[in-house]
């Protein structure tokens, strides 16, 4: 086995090797990196000695998990029932169209990821987008840019490389 | 410490904080708050309240069910009366504090209206129209009092039920959840107590207790509100069924999309586990029960009852065939309880207030209450609960004060992806497990989102078969396989591909789906579907036939036309706002689109000032008159 990443360390070694940690090891990765790294899973699968297939099919059953990293700013973009009804899908695309990128994807200066969530149980305040902890709600598609620019003003110059 | 020396000790911290010398503020903090804004609120008071060197006491909350409203800030001031202001921001914070915190001006043209006493001007919240139809049991506390302190909940009699259930058999607290009447409150009703029992009488040493708060209806929050305001009275019931059935390891399933709700139980849980009212030796008796949190990692169908035991178990979240009933053979193939969150909450109360009373709610079949999550196109959307037996109709027009910006109700969605969309004619359906399921619909989780005349029928069908063909796990090939024929089926008709026959192909390939699924969400999930097509046929039809949406939402059969005689040629809005740049002026100085380049996303109607309302969606799009259509597809 490769060295491991001292994280990746930090996280398994307190865990019993029990199969019932699974997704709790994966819960783990996915808070301490944004996404689940394939070492990751090759070294969980190798900790709690269980096929390597077992963890990739219970990391790909799961909506929660994700296996490309997430931007600076992720954003998510409502779903649900009452946001869908008040245009949640509209929104959507304004976001994509804004950011340039697809639904699960990421832009090049890995400041914004974009993903879709079922609910977040905001549904009274519907259309909701979340951008990194904060709520935006009753959005239309006109105020998609407004809270990109709240969330990263655009005088600011190009961040630092990563 | 006897249980009344805890009582005693929680007494007088509620009485120094609730009926203290000094003003005391609190302030709704649970997701919904803070989605408003909260906490900056929380953060402008102490602040405001450190410049002023005001003695007053800030508590955070959770949520009375008044979503719209908030943030919502309640000021209980001594000798005077308690007033509620709504939609509270940082910038009237110093204006409270020195009208009503250190001054007598209680400000009422901020307030919602007052709580405690009043001036017989100002509203008096409790006489508010909506209260009059509703009967809070669950939500007795929520919003009162703190998430986060122990001491609120015992004061109010919190407790007190499991220290009586500690000294009575455990077949008595069983006959007592039965003869009361209560059914299971995840969705599928089954009764408590005959659930309860089944496990006490299976054999083995080891029993599980599950609490399953994985809330994954798209549009129901009660569960989280619950936990999020008053968590104390779902513990106490879990530590109450597992002496009932004789656990004493238990696990509360909860989504990870819950982050404050998890952090509100953790906390709970380490409070109850301080004064001895979980973990070992609850209370001097000699009983040990231990809760563990498990967070779920999103999956719809981990909500099902054997699903959810794998989840725990670190394996796939897929249903499997019963028997054996996990009361029997659940959780690592031990003898388990499930119930969820609600359910748990109304033990303490039954035991209380005695079964007699709890059965006296309610109608024959369905007894006590039911907690709804009112959303959608509602006025006054946020949390209800009303006894079982109420209309929806007294739901959606008393409670929830009807359609906003006087459109007209169209539909009502009750019970989440599984459940249906009942009509206008529908409304006189009582809201219980047997009527609604009579009707098409379920009560599920309890989420009710009204629909208005802006919402097409085939496009939420649509929306909820698209959820559930994402979530199915895959198991069952009808749910698997069929869920995403009927994708296709509406998808074809929402793009004006559909054939007249795809309604009745809709209706056998869903009875198949019904039929041959194992479990609840396959044996539900044509429900969007099949209630849509029962109610609003004519809906089905038009796109079909005719190539129109009659509420104008499908994409591919509108089309946005700005009309000449009402566009003002000054204004350039819609112009900017378009982000393809299909709109330019004519020679005339007014806006025309380009049909050809147009996205439909609508902001060109979102922007377009309300005095000049120029902006319109027509279907079929043909309807665009041809001088306005530069091209035509």
């Amino acid at each position: 086995m490769e060295e491991l990443k001292p994280e990746l360390v930090d996280i398994l070694v307190p865990n019993k090797k029990d199969r019932r940690h699974l997704i709790s090891l994966l819960q783990q990765v996915q808070y301490k990196f944004g996404y689940i790294p394939k070492e990751a899973m090759l070294a969980i699968a190798d900790f709690l000695e269980i096929p390597e297939s077992t963890v990739y099919g219970i990391a790909t059953f799961y909506n929660l998990f994700r296996f490309t990293p997430l931007g600076k700013h992720p954003v998510k973009v409502c779903m649900g029932t009452a946001c869908h009804l008040a245009g949640g899908k509209l929104v959507l695309e304004a976001m994509a169209r804004e950011l340039d990128i697809q639904v699960g994807g990421i832009t090049s200066d890995q400041e914004f990821s974009l993903d879709r969530v079922a609910c977040v149980g905001c549904c009274a305040l519907a259309p909701v987008v979340v951008v990194s902890d904060s709520v935006y709600p009753r959005m239309t598609p006109p105020k998609v840019e407004e809270v990109l620019v709240t969330v990263k003003p655009v005088s600011q110059e190009q961040p630092e490389k990563h | 410490m006897t249980f009344e020396e805890i009582q005693k000790q929680a007494k007088s911290n509620w009485d120094s904080q609730y009926h203290g010398k000094a003003p005391h503020i609190l302030i709704g903090t649970a997701t919904c708050g803070r989605a408003a804004g909260a906490l900056p609120v929380v953060e402008a008071f102490s602040n405001e309240l450190a410049k002023r060197n005001a003695r007053a006491k800030v508590t955070e909350v959770g949520c009375i069910g008044l979503c719209s409203f908030e943030p919502l800030v309640t000021i209980i001031k001594p000798s005077s009366f308690t007033v509620c202001y709504n939609n509270a921001t940082p910038q009237v914070v110093p204006t409270l504090v020195e009208g009503y915190v250190l001054g007598d001006d209680p400000c009422l043209d901020l307030a919602l209206g007052t709580l405690d006493g009043g001036d017989g001007k100002a509203v008096y919240i409790p006489e508010l129209s909506r209260f009059e139809h509703e009967y809070r049991l669950l939500l007795r506390n929520c919003g009162y009092i703190d998430p986060g302190n122990i001491n609120h909940y015992i004061a109010n009699g919190g407790y007190s039920s499991l220290a009586m259930a500690l000294q009575m058999e455990p077949d008595t607290i069983v006959g007592e959840i039965k003869k009361s009447g209560l059914r299971g409150r995840g969705g599928a009703g089954f009764p408590t107590g005959r659930k309860w029992q089944q496990c006490r009488e299976a054999s083995g040493q080891t029993k599980y207790i599950i609490c399953n708060a994985d809330e994954g209806d798209p549009g129901a929050f009660m569960d989280r509100v619950v936990l999020e305001s008053d968590p104390q009275q779902v513990i106490e019931g879990m530590v109450i069924a597992a002496y009932a059935v004789g656990s004493h390891d238990g696990f509360i399933y909860i989504r990870a999309e819950y982050p404050l709700a998890i952090e509100r139980l953790q906390v709970a849980l380490e409070q109850a586990k301080n004064l001895g009212l979980l973990g070992d030796n609850i209370l001097g008796s000699g009983f040990s029960f231990d809760i563990e949190i498990v967070e779920g990692a999103g999956a719809f169908v981990s909500g099902e009852s054997t699903a959810l035991m794998y989840a725990i178990e670190g394996r796939r979240s897929m249903p499997r065939a019963r028997p054996p009933h996990s009361v029997k053979a659940g959780l690592w193939g031990k003898p388990t309880v499930l119930n969820n969150v609600k359910t748990y909450a109304y033990v303490p109360l039954i035991l209380a207030r005695g079964a007699d009373w709890f059965s006296g709610i309610g109608t024959e079949g369905s007894k006590g209450t039911a907690a709804f999550a009112l959303a959608g196109k509602m006025v006054n959307t946020g949390l209800a609960e009303v006894a079982m037996g109420t209309t929806l109709h007294e739901l959606i027009f008393d409670i929830g004060g009807g359609i906003r910006s006087g459109k007209k109700f169209k539909a009502v969605q009750i019970g989440g992806p599984s459940g249906g969309c009942l009509p206008e004619s529908m409304l006189r359906t009582a809201v219980d497990f047997d009527s609604l399921r009579k009707a098409g619909a379920i009560m599920g989780s309890g989420g009710v989102i009204a629909m208005d005349e802006d919402n097409c029928m085939v496009d939420t069908a649509k929306f909820f078969l698209d959820f559930i063909q994402k979530e199915s796990c895959g198991k069952c090939s009808t749910c698997r396989i069929g869920s995403k024929q009927m994708l296709d089926m509406l998808e074809d008709i929402t793009v004006g591909k559909g054939k007249i026959e795809d309604i009745d192909w809709l209706v056998e390939v869903g009875q198949d789906i019904s039929g041959g699924s194992l479990c609840g969400l396959g044996r539900t999930a044509p429900n969007p579907a099949l209630t849509t097509i029962r109610y609003f046929r004519d809906e089905y039809e038009a796109h079909i036939l005719e190539k129109r949406c009659p509420a104008l939402v499908c994409k591919e059969l509108i089309a946005y036309y700005i009309l000449p005689e009402k566009c003002e040629r000054a204004c350039e809005h819609c112009v900017l706002s378009c982000p393809v740049k299909a709109i330019t002026t004519n020679e005339k100085g007014i806006k025309v689109i380009d049909q050809s380049k147009c996205t439909k996303c609508g902001s060109c109607q979102l922007v377009c000032p309300p005095e000049y309302n120029a902006v319109i969606r027509l279907s079929p799009p043909s309807l665009v008159p041809v001088s306005g259509a530069k091209t035509q597809e």
